[in-house]
């Protein structure tokens, strides 16, 4: 058998050249590795397979194999190759030059809006993860890279779970896997398959970003596992008392013990932690100390009946909980085309209950902006435009969790359309169709653009007996 | 190379043709057939002549109980519609297509894959792999790496652990699964002309030797048609209603 753990610097293994060892540890040894006219730095992974070593170093590795292959997208580390040999295995991907959030964590605490645009970054790649099926499992600020440009780059899949492959982790250990401090409360209880547990985890460190102190400890016991079931930690402005009252809502809402009670997808945080101000605040926001000895006995006892939900795969969980956004023109719009509109989001409405609503409008960067009386005045349309949305959305009666409003900017509001969708995770795109005016014949119309370019589904509606 | 892996087709012509569209579309170059190539249906004759022709450009092909029962013997284990199906089977067959039931192999080789029609532990008793005890049996006795199998008409996937045992894992269709090395992998196809899950639709799996993934499909095809040539043959009413329900 080939020993591929301690090779030195320039050894090849099938046309990978070593540059030098990065990480050797108790699982794994990690080298940088060079191949003629390879495009990105690369990373070679080996995992200890000697005798006496941990029994999930082969499970771990197994699974990072079998899930990195088929993963893709800017918010994972590219596959490379993997050994051929069925002795000597390995795997190579490429190696990310950037931050990882634990040396960020040095820093902690951090200011709220800095953690707040790391935690997007977070949200977002976790979201592009589970459309592709995965659920991580195993979120933790060493397992969170940044790349130069700020995106974030999630890393060892050893205990991640893909909806469409048997679990391999799970016929193998029996008993809760993780990372201790940043566990799910459905881990605990053995459900792998919930991509809201990654939700919790995103919880847990932004907790530790913002207050620099982890919520649950590190507990070492089952029974230390299962408090985080029954015991809330400290409300983060108790130990940070200027953090600003919506991150601690966002926190406190990702750590929620029951998922259902939590987002309902990483999408949805991605958007609280962009648009802070637009967070509804709740009784969690306001929390200066923790719940009282009754709560927690009541919640303990609840926990002791807990039972591991079915399972579905991430994609179905995801579909339920869609970001459906309203492309609106109140004042602007024919009142039949304003009604269509509301039919057609209520339908969505109706089908999807964990759906999101996420209402904008267009407003085009004024030339007399520049001058003071301008801004007062752009302001004011701002407000303007903010209320006719609320007017129309009145009437469909959404809870106040599942609808947004916002005031986009830009001088062409296809454009503005298509790049905030692409920002913010958006699923379908609604919009209604102006009608046959000669400006759009000469122009072109806003839906024909959005359609042609938007990153997701685009629905464009008409008003009925409309003229074609 | 991409091998469909087809089994139980049981004289379904309609749905062996519309898996077998389905396989080319996916890029399949070889078939692997697990046996059952008859009984049951109303196409016995028209089945063999595609699969006598698939074994001519090299698939492999392997016996069931039914090829077997249909070359004679009392059937006396059989269910009475399948018995049915098997006597009214036997007066259909030329001599040629009984000599090619006849020369069918119990069990086959290709590579780092072992086919099979019931369970590679003693194939000519047609054990059946209904839970995780018989697949690690049927894992353990094939000897290799990768054991594909049929007769039980539902699609599912089991493979060894660290301990030794097998864990059974029911695929969804069209997702390809890694067989990953240092286990032992066994996939039950599902049957393509008999369905019995309650999705009438024809089942096979897709074996990808170069990726090493598996990938289970289900093919809607008509069975109505398959249904009515059961009746106009004037074989158990049963037989036609199971294509129906797939139940």
């Amino acid at each position: 058998m080939q020993d591929l753990t301690n090779l030195h610097a320039g050894s090849e293994v099938d046309g990978f050249r070593v540059r030098e060892k990065v990480y050797d540890g108790g699982m794994a040894v990690l080298y940088r590795v060079e191949r003629e006219g390879g495009e990105f730095p690369m990373l070679m992974k080996v995992p200890r397979l000697e005798f006496g070593s941990h029994p999930g170093c082969y499970v771990g590795f197994e699974v990072e194999q079998m899930i990195l292959e088929v993963l893709t997208g800017p918010h994972v580390p590219r596959w490379v190759a993997k050994g051929s040999l069925e002795d000597a295995p390995y795997l190579v991907m490429e190696y990310i030059e950037g931050e990882s959030l634990h040396t960020c964590l040095t820093r902690a605490p951090l200011p709220a809006d800095e953690a707040a645009r790391l935690g997007a970054a977070l949200a977002t790649a976790v979201h592009d993860l589970h459309r592709q099926e995965v659920i991580h499992l195993d979120l933790k600020p060493a397992n969170v890279l940044y790349r130069p440009q700020g995106e974030a780059v999630l890393i060892d899949f050893g205990l991640a779970r893909h909806g469409h492959f048997p679990d391999l982790v799970e016929e193998e250990f029996h008993k809760p896997v993780g990372t201790s401090a940043y566990i799910s409360p459905e881990q605990v209880i053995g459900s792998r398959c919930d991509p809201r547990s990654d939700l919790f985890a995103i919880g847990v460190i932004l907790y530790q970003l913002c207050t620099g102190r982890l919520p649950f400890g590190e507990p070492a016991s089952l029974s230390g596992f299962r408090r985080r079931l029954y015991l809330e930690p400290p409300p983060p402005r108790q130990l940070v008392p200027d953090l600003p009252a919506w991150m601690q809502e966002i926190i406190l809402h990702c750590l929620e013990v029951d998922a259902d009670q939590r987002y309902n997808t990483a999408a949805q945080i991605a958007f609280d932690l962009t648009h802070p101000y637009h967070v509804p605040l709740t009784e969690r926001a306001g929390r200066l100390k923790r719940a009282g000895l009754p709560t927690a006995l009541r919640r303990w006892w609840q926990s002791l009946w807990l039972k591991p939900a079915v399972c579905a795969a991430p994609t179905s969980h995801l579909a339920q909980a869609p970001q459906i956004l309203v492309a609106l023109d109140p004042g602007y719009a024919q009142d039949a085309l304003l009604q269509a509109m509301q039919i057609a989001v209520r339908r969505v409405v109706a089908a999807e209950p964990h759906c999101r609503v996420v209402c904008v409008t267009v407003l085009e960067p004024d030339l007399s902006t520049q001058q003071e009386s301008g801004q007062e005045l752009a302001n004011s349309q701002y407000t303007q435009r903010l209320v006719e949305m609320r007017h129309w959305a009145a009437p469909l009666q959404l809870p106040l969790d599942r609808v947004r409003f916002h005031v986009l900017e830009g001088a062409h509001a296809a454009s503005a359309l298509v790049e905030y969708a692409r920002q913010n995770q958006v699923d379908q795109i609604i919009l209604g169709a102006r009608g046959s005016s000669a400006l759009r014949r000469v122009l072109g119309s806003v839906s024909t653009r959005v359609v042609a370019e938007a990153p997701c589904t685009v629905t464009v509606v008409r008003p009925p007996r409309s003229p074609v | 190379m991409k091998i469909a892996v087809f089994t139980d087709i049981h004289s379904n012509l309609e749905a062996l043709a519309a898996c077998l569209a389905h396989a080319r579309s996916q890029g399949a170059e070889q078939y692997a057939i697990l046996g059952d190539l008859v009984g049951y249906g109303a196409d016995p004759c028209a089945c063999l002549e595609v699969i006598a022709e698939l074994a001519r450009n090299g698939a492999w092909v392997v016996r069931g109980n039914h090829d077997e029962a249909a070359l004679g013997g009392l059937c006396e284990n059989m269910a009475f519609a399948a018995r049915d199906a098997i006597y009214w089977t036997r007066e259909q067959l030329t001599p040629q297509q009984r000599d090619f039931l006849r020369a069918l192999p119990l069990v086959a080789r290709n590579g780092n894959a072992f086919y099979v029609h019931a369970s590679a532990e003693t194939p000519e008793r047609w054990r059946y792999v209904t839970g995780v005890v018989e697949a690690a049996r049927c894992m353990e006795a094939s000897g290799l790496p990768l054991t594909f199998g049929g007769h039980v008409h539902h699609q599912s996937l089991y493979y060894t652990t660290g301990s030794g045992k097998a864990q059974a894992f029911t695929p969804v269709p069209g997702a390809a699964i890694p067989l990953t090395p240092r286990r032992r992998w066994l996939a039950i196809a599902g049957s393509v002309g008999q369905p019995r899950d309650g999705n009438p639709a024809a089942a096979y799996a897709l074996h990808d030797q170069q990726r090493n993934t598996i990938t289970f499909f289900r093919v809607p095809y008509d069975y109505s048609s398959a249904a009515r040539k059961i009746r106009a043959a004037g074989l158990p009413e049963r037989l036609a209603q199971r294509l129906e329900t797939g139940h």
